[in-house]
């Protein structure tokens, strides 16, 4: 592999860039791998890259059906923080931003990990209790997230309208390590991470069929580039998991929705964190290159057309403009859609599924950019030993069944 | 020098209205009709702004929405500061105010320039590669100099003080552009009965012809263009079936023929009227689509082909014929299509010197207007290229050599001074919205060029944006479309069809890279002009292993900028192609994302802001409680009174005073917000027996009960008294959140699930205002008003219902608490709340009546351990985690939810169960949230088993309370346990919920 | 916003509609004799399709009545709407089935 640095940029630069060699093989699929992983995005490739890099599973294979990246991965809105309220959750996506942390180096690939400060608006009782709670919580794991006032949380982002809006911002949760990436980097970093390992890279190809043998195991994938003997398959397949997955006959408790993303014109630095309103439904950040980064929610329905409705990112802006209202004369520059796969307690499944050598690594909803290296990391591990990591023991395809759910989103449900 | 380069006359100026306007530090003139990149050039200014990554100097490069350089901010006060307008659509008026942008200290000489001297070692994607080491200078350097070196305008800082407009519009016919084919759709359409609206991103309709000369000699259906063109605008703006709409783009195009547009109503004004919107998005629903979209000139990629003076040869022709601007007085033409030869005509005839025509094609150039240019005496030299320009802030000369026989360019090099350079590389239509629709586009090789293939909605193409050119197929094409859409929208189409005519290869021009000679390093060849993406970076993504051209545009960032590559895609792909030797569809095409235009956020948000950014509930009593004090909350979309405090008092102080009025007199609470459900029909019963884990059949007409609802999952969701008015009738109240979840709920199982039930819903929140009197003198408040019921304790015991009349208004009381004293729920018409409120509180007065709000309710509920649902409980509670087995109908078979809380993990003698805690100090307040350890604080933190759902100071028993869900508390009464805070560990004892008057005897009152 | 037609009162924009997930997965009858298997399957499995699709909405802001409708979930094309406790017209399955417009 190439290292990549400013001084080989500058021996390079001498010699007009022509020796620069493919950041990843077009590699063409061998009859068999020790391991496959189906889905080329960020957990796929990452996936790869630690079973070859820490388990030295190096026979491994990353079938893409488009192009690596091209899904979830390059379509989010790219925000990280860990956060989150369940002792499970937490322990999951702070595992995923302790590897952020380090990224870059390890992957000798600048993904420009920017620890902006996430910072999640209250604006009513409910909300402060709730994040209070998350606050609480944090800290009882170890995880940074500290409660500002209205009045700090100005000052930290200068531009938000904390009162004479329709719901007056109460406070706010403000995870400092918390920030956002460059999603394309993470995707083609561990590319080029996997294929220097000697993991294949294969794109356009896309997965028609899982074969099985007489005791049910995985042997091998058919695809639209011919058919791939593996014995243990690993599906990252975001969106289209439910349809993989049924292939060897494993339904999942997954709904996919469409889920959109904008971004404005690029102007100069004006946004200095990022800010999220889950009362409000609204998600903004400004990126390296100027953009204002917004997200949206998801459509009412199931869909794979990787779009959604006008109604549904007219009311992100509206919610943007009433806490930004300097930002109404900004224009949205490029609006986008996603499959997000939805599971019932909005927490992902990272577990071997009832088909041996058959493992899942989905339902991450609206939020799996922001593990993208701790979910690789962890299913790699289970991959490599047919067991889960104590990490993501919990997160089981069986607690469906066993009600034992990590439910992370019924905590912002409203009453009283 | 004002001016200096505008034509002694044509163009659709009025030269009677000069204008002036500023552009940085300069005072300049033009005249009403111009842009301001029109007025610019007219003024001989063509430096107009700095590149993003090389702070190249630019000028113009179009004259429409496609332009990627001349980006300007456009200031009208200090709120009203627009970033990155385009000079090309900025339309001039007295005053105007522009300034460039991304340069320092001026446009002239802009220090960032020296990122161009850096060029060799900053190449596409240079910093994925570096800025790694050392790892914390990525955040204290490298980031944020990477953040202030890019971005393009300054974004406003004050709020945007204009308003926007929203409007929704059907139609049979949305026909998005109005130049020729669309004029001729629209007009064909309407004349069919079709209802139509027609938009154009033009203050004024035509498209191409107004960039025709006035004395142009073409004609459509026999009249001359400009004839034809005022008689047909004339006839669509007078029809009354017909919308026009100009200065208005079709920015998107979503399912089922939605199209988003976005009408600019005053920013082209000098004095904007301030109480008229300054823009309208119009979301138009049609029936039929016709895009006559029209297409966009594609430039030459060669070396230096982005200094200023280097024109879209179509563009110059615009800036002539339409605006009267000459964009130079010595020009060079360099094409790949006999149209742009018309360019070199119209600007020859206007007096610029033509120093060249450049034709790179081989072959002789033997066309029409090849010919009429040979013998107007232009020099043309065919089998040419051009492989360089020179000129800091303006090009000055280029240099041109001969291709040899194989195209390579082989001879001497030619020099030719100009001050103006035009070229055409061809045309590439504007597939945007077709794309966008889901269109499937394919490639025409002929045409070199993606056309509308296979449509995915009710949508058809016309004219140049199908690769019909020449301007009577276009107008035939139109006509054709205008029908055709008609009769799919259903109507009777009296009019012959024209036959329609298939897109023209002769048109053709030519994609990537001109001829260079071999090895030579004479430039940079711009692709994408705004992000600074040359042939060279495209080569090294190449290079570099990115094939798709997903990939390539991500790496490169080319066709990322803001003009989505309207210029650059095609070019970039062909290069791409090239240097993976692909064809060109297998390269494939980005997607084509809305909006096709910028478009401002004001015009998405509309008029959903402040008060109507969400619809405001407030109850029949809001406005007494606004005058008597009240602070108020959100809760949903409601707004509740929160406490009524009196002067000097602070929230705790009001709810302390509010608490203890309650427990020792009597308080009176607005309960309208609750949602209220009337569940009818001869099994309303079973229906209440199926849906809540109560047991209903038994309980008695004029009896209510607290009821539990879960969802299907075991979850308790929403909670209430539900009261029995009648065999076939309760009066269900749900939580004031829980309203419409409960109402869908309630719905689904009962239409889908159990239709066979003969029962029905209907929501009665609205109609019902509800004040609660609570307190030991809340009957004597209550006896005076009451008509015809009997409200003793003997004859209306707690938890019974009964209907009768106050201050004669026909009443349904209910005898309930959520305080824990003897209360009353007094329910009447909502017309009549305010003044049954205000009857009541009089009447209260001599009893010492005394208005609470929501967070004394909150108070008064946790001294008696009842929940709130959503607060003590969070979606993961089942009944019995809190505490309210009591409340299941043991001996029902099945109710939602009964299922679930059999399965394993609601086994688990684990589970968090609703506890009481008491502080060790009792005036120490826990924090809501605050996380419950079995042990004092350890070094290494220790798994929490619950935390503190609500806490509060109770007046009433003077200490502080707390209610908390703990790992199997119930079996840890009396043992101590601590609440962890950052400032040390707070000793609590576990206690019962039920802090205040256990027996109950206080509600028997 | 698609626009959908309510079997009851005609064309409207979604905007009046409230998604109600997967058509036709019935509640058991006898919810204790279910297998925690197949209650989970009641509660959380659903066929998350990709192609023709089953599902249900409420036209809340209008009738108010539950419908089922079949869509196509790769393009958002609406082949059918029906009633409920109707099965989808086999006409639209079969349209489905044939080439796409």
């Amino acid at each position: 592999m190439q290292r990549f640095s400013g001084f080989s940029l500058l021996r390079r630069g001498l010699s007009g860039h022509r020796d620069w060699q493919p950041q990843w093989r077009k590699a063409q699929p061998k009859a068999a791998y020790d391991a496959v992983i189906v889905g080329g995005g960020g957990h796929g490739l990452g996936a790869a890259y630690y079973l070859a890099k820490e388990h030295g599973l190096t026979n491994v294979a990353v079938l893409e059906k488009g192009w690596i990246g091209g899904g979830n991965t390059g379509r989010n809105t790219t925000i990280i923080r860990s956060n989150y309220l369940r002792d499970e959750s937490a322990a999951l996506y702070d595992h995923a931003l302790k590897m952020w942390e380090g990224l870059s180096q390890d992957l000798n690939y600048n993904v420009m990990f920017s620890q902006r400060g996430v910072m999640m608006l209250a604006h009513t009782v409910h909300d402060v209790q709730v994040f209070k709670r998350h606050v609480h919580a944090n800290r009882a794991n170890g995880v940074d997230n500290e409660w500002l006032t209205p009045e700090e949380a100005q000052a930290v982002c200068p531009l938000l309208q904390t009162d004479d809006i329709r719901y007056p911002v109460r406070g706010a949760a403000f995870q400092r390590r918390g920030g956002t990436a460059r999603h394309d980097a993470v995707a083609w970093g561990y590319a080029r991470g996997a294929d220097a390992l000697g993991v294949d890279i294969i794109e356009n190809c896309e997965v028609t069929d899982i074969r099985r043998d007489g005791r049910g195991a995985v042997q091998a994938l058919e695809t639209t580039r011919g058919l791939i003997q593996a014995r243990k398959v690993g599906v990252c397949a975001a969106g289209n998991t439910s349809v993989i997955l049924r292939m060897a006959g494993v339904r999942l408790p997954l709904e996919s929705y469409p889920l959109q993303a904008l971004v404005s014109e690029p102007v100069k630095p004006i946004f200095p964190c990022v800010v999220m309103s889950n009362t409000i439904h609204a998600y903004i950040s400004q990126s390296d290159k100027g953009e204002l980064v917004i997200g949206a929610g998801t459509d009412a329905y199931t869909s794979y057309t990787q779009r959604g409705g006008l109604h549904v990112s007219s009311h992100a802006l509206e919610a943007i403009c009433e806490l930004f209202p300097m930002f109404r004369r900004m224009r949205m520059l490029r609006n986008w859609g996603g499959i997000v796969d939805v599971s019932p307690d909005r927490s992902p499944i990272i577990a071997r599924t009832p088909v041996p050598g058959l493992y899942v690594n989905c339902g991450w909803g609206t939020g799996g950019f922001k593990a993208t290296p701790g979910s690789a990391h962890l299913f790699a591990w289970t991959i490599a030993h047919d067991k889960p990591h104590p990490i993501n023991a919990p997160f089981t395809i069986e607690r469906f069944r066993e009600g034992r759910l990590i439910d992370e989103a019924a905590a912002a449900a409203v009453a009283h | 020098m004002s001016g200096t380069f505008r034509a002694p006359s044509g163009g659709r100026l009025d030269r009677s209205r000069p204008l002036h306007f500023r552009f940085d530090d300069r005072e300049l003139t033009g005249f009403a009709g111009d842009t301001l990149a029109s007025a610019l050039l007219a003024n001989g200014v063509h430096l107009l702004g700095r590149s993003f990554k090389y702070h190249r100097p630019r000028g113009v490069l179009g004259a429409g929405s496609e332009e990627p350089n001349a980006l300007v901010t456009v200031r009208r006060d200090s709120a009203r500061v627009t970033p990155n307008l385009r000079a090309t659509q900025v339309e001039l008026y007295d005053g105007l105010e522009a300034y460039s942008q991304n340069r320092w200290p001026s446009l002239g000489l802009d220090f960032g320039a020296v990122s161009g001297l850096l060029s060799p070692f900053i190449p596409a994607g240079f910093y994925y590669k570096t800025f790694m080491w050392p790892r914390q200078a990525w955040r204290r350097l490298y980031e944020p100099k990477i953040r202030a070196a890019a971005g393009l305008g300054r974004a406003p800082e004050q709020p945007d003080p204009d308003t926007y407009d929203n409007r929704f519009a059907h139609c049979d016919v949305l026909v998005v552009g109005a130049g020729p084919a669309g004029l001729a759709a629209a007009a064909a359409a309407a004349g069919s009965g079709a209802r139509v609206i027609l938009c154009d991103e033009q203050p004024e309709p035509g498209g191409s012809l107004l960039s025709d000369p006035s004395h142009s000699d073409a004609v459509i259906e026999g009249e001359p263009l400009d004839r034809w063109l005022a008689s047909t605008v004339r006839m669509l703006a007078s029809h009354p079936r017909v919308t026009l709409l100009t200065r208005t783009t079709a920015f998107g195009y979503f399912p089922h023929n939605l199209l988003g547009l976005n009408q600019r109503l005053s920013d082209h004004l000098g004095r904007p009227d301030r109480s008229q919107p300054r823009e309208r998005q119009w979301q138009v629903r049609a029936k039929e689509v016709v895009l006559a979209t029209g297409a966009i000139e594609r430039p030459l990629v060669f070396p230096g082909n982005d200094r200023p003076g280097i024109l879209l040869a179509a563009a110059a022709r615009t800036y002539l014929n339409r605006y009267g601007a000459l964009a130079g007085a010595r020009a060079v033409l360099v094409t790949a299509c006999d149209a742009a030869y018309q360019a070199a005509l119209d600007l020859h005839r206007a007096g610029v010197s033509i120093e060249a025509i450049v034709d790179v094609r081989a072959g002789s150039a033997d066309g029409a207007l090849p010919e009429a240019a040979r013998s107007a005496g232009l020099p043309i030299e065919t089998q040419s290229t051009i492989t360089g320009t020179s000129g800091r802030l303006r090009v000055r000369a280029v240099r041109v050599q001969k291709l040899d026989s194989s195209g390579v360019p082989a001879g001497p090099v030619r020099r030719i001074r100009c001050d103006l350079v035009l070229m055409s590389g061809g045309l590439t239509p504007s597939v945007h919205l077709f794309s966008q629709s889901r269109g499937k586009l394919a490639w025409d090789e002929s045409l070199g060029a993606f056309l509308p293939a296979q449509a995915a909605e009710r949508v058809r193409s016309a004219g140049a944006c199908r690769g019909v050119f020449s301007l009577s197929a276009a107008v035939r094409d139109g006509t054709h479309a205008g029908l055709s859409a008609a009769q799919s929208a259903g109507l009777p189409v009296a009019a012959s069809m024209p036959q329609l005519p298939p897109p023209e290869s002769s048109a053709a021009g030519t994609l990537g890279v001109l001829p260079q000679p071999p090895g030579a390093s004479a430039g940079k060849a711009f692709v994408d002009w705004q992000n600074d993406v040359t042939s060279r970076d495209l080569a090294l993504a190449a290079r570099e292993g990115f094939r798709s051209i997903e990939h390539v545009k991500r790496y490169t960032t080319t066709g990322m900028a803001t003009d989505q590559g309207k210029t650059s895609n095609i070019n970039a792909l062909a290069i791409v192609a090239r240097e993976l030797d692909k064809a060109m569809p297998q390269v494939g095409l980005t997607t084509f994302r809305p909006p096709y235009t910028p478009v401002s956020f004001g015009s998405f948000a509309g008029f959903a802001r402040g008060e109507l950014f969400d619809p405001v509930r407030t109850t029949p009593m809001h406005d007494w409680a606004a005058r008597n004090g009240a602070v108020f909350e959100d809760v949903g979309l409601w707004k509740r009174a929160r406490y009524f405090p009196r002067p000097g008092e602070d929230m705790h102080a009001a709810v302390a005073r509010e608490c203890l009025a309650v427990r020792n007199h009597c308080g009176i609470f607005d309960g309208s917000t609750l949602g209220k459900i009337e569940v009818m029909g001869k099994d309303a019963a079973t229906f209440m027996n199926r849906m809540y884990v109560n047991a209903w059949t038994s309980l008695a007409v004029g009896r209510c009960r607290y009821g539990i609802l879960l969802r299907d999952d075991g979850f308790i969701y929403d909670d209430g008294v539900v009261a029995r008015t009648a065999d076939d009738r309760f009066h269900v109240t749900t939580t004031t959140g829980g309203a419409a979840g409960v109402l869908a709920l309630m719905e689904d199982y009962r239409q889908t699930e159990w239709p066979d039930l003969n029962v029905w819903l209907t929501s009665t929140t609205e109609q019902w205002a509800v004040i609660a009197v609570q307190g030991p003198s809340a009957r004597r408040v209550l006896e005076p008003l009451v008509d015809g019921i009997d409200i003793s304790a003997a004859a209306m015991p707690h938890m019974s219902v009964s209907r009768g009349r106050i201050c004669g208004v026909p009443m349904l009381l209910m005898r309930v608490s959520f305080t824990g004293e003897l209360g009353f729920e007094v329910n009447v018409p909502a017309d009549f709340g305010l003044a049954v409120w205000q009857a009541i509180h009089d009447a209260g007065r001599q009893h010492g009546i005394t208005p609470y709000g929501t967070e004394t309710m909150h108070v008064l509920r946790a001294e008696k351990g009842y929940i709130i649902i959503g607060q003590d409980t969070d979606g993961t509670v089942t009944p019995d985690d809190a505490g309210l087995s009591w409340t299941i109908g043991k001996s029902k078979p099945d109710f939602v939810g009964k299922r679930s809380l059999q399965r394993p993990a609601f086994a688990s003698p684990y589970r968090k169960q609703l506890v009481g805690l008491l502080t060790r100090d009792a005036q120490h307040v826990l924090e809501e949230g605050a996380q419950v350890v079995p042990t004092r604080q350890r070094a290494a933190p220790e798994a929490a088993i619950g935390h503190v759902t609500s806490s509060y100071y109770s007046p009433s028993l003077g200490r502080s309370i707390a209610l908390a869900l703990v790992s199997a508390g119930r079996s840890r009464m009396g043992e101590t346990l601590y609440v962890a805070l950052p400032d040390g560990d707070i000793p609590v004892q576990v206690a019962s919920p039920v802090f205040y008057d256990p027996q109950g005897s206080r509600l028997n009152g | 916003m698609l626009l959908i037609e309510c079997p009851y009162c005609g064309v409207r924009p979604e905007l009046e509609f409230v998604y109600g997930g997967q058509a036709h997965v019935a509640r058991p009858g006898s919810p204790a004799e279910c297998s925690d298997e197949q209650w989970v399957e009641f509660l959380y499995l659903r066929e998350n399709s990709k192609g023709i699709h089953a599902e249900r909405w409420r036209h809340t802001h209008g009738c108010g009545r539950f419908f089922n409708a079949l869509r196509d979930t790769t393009n958002d094309h609406f082949l059918a709407t029906y009633r409920v406790g109707e099965t989808p017209p086999p006409a639209a399955l079969e349209r489905a089935a044939g080439p796409r417009p």
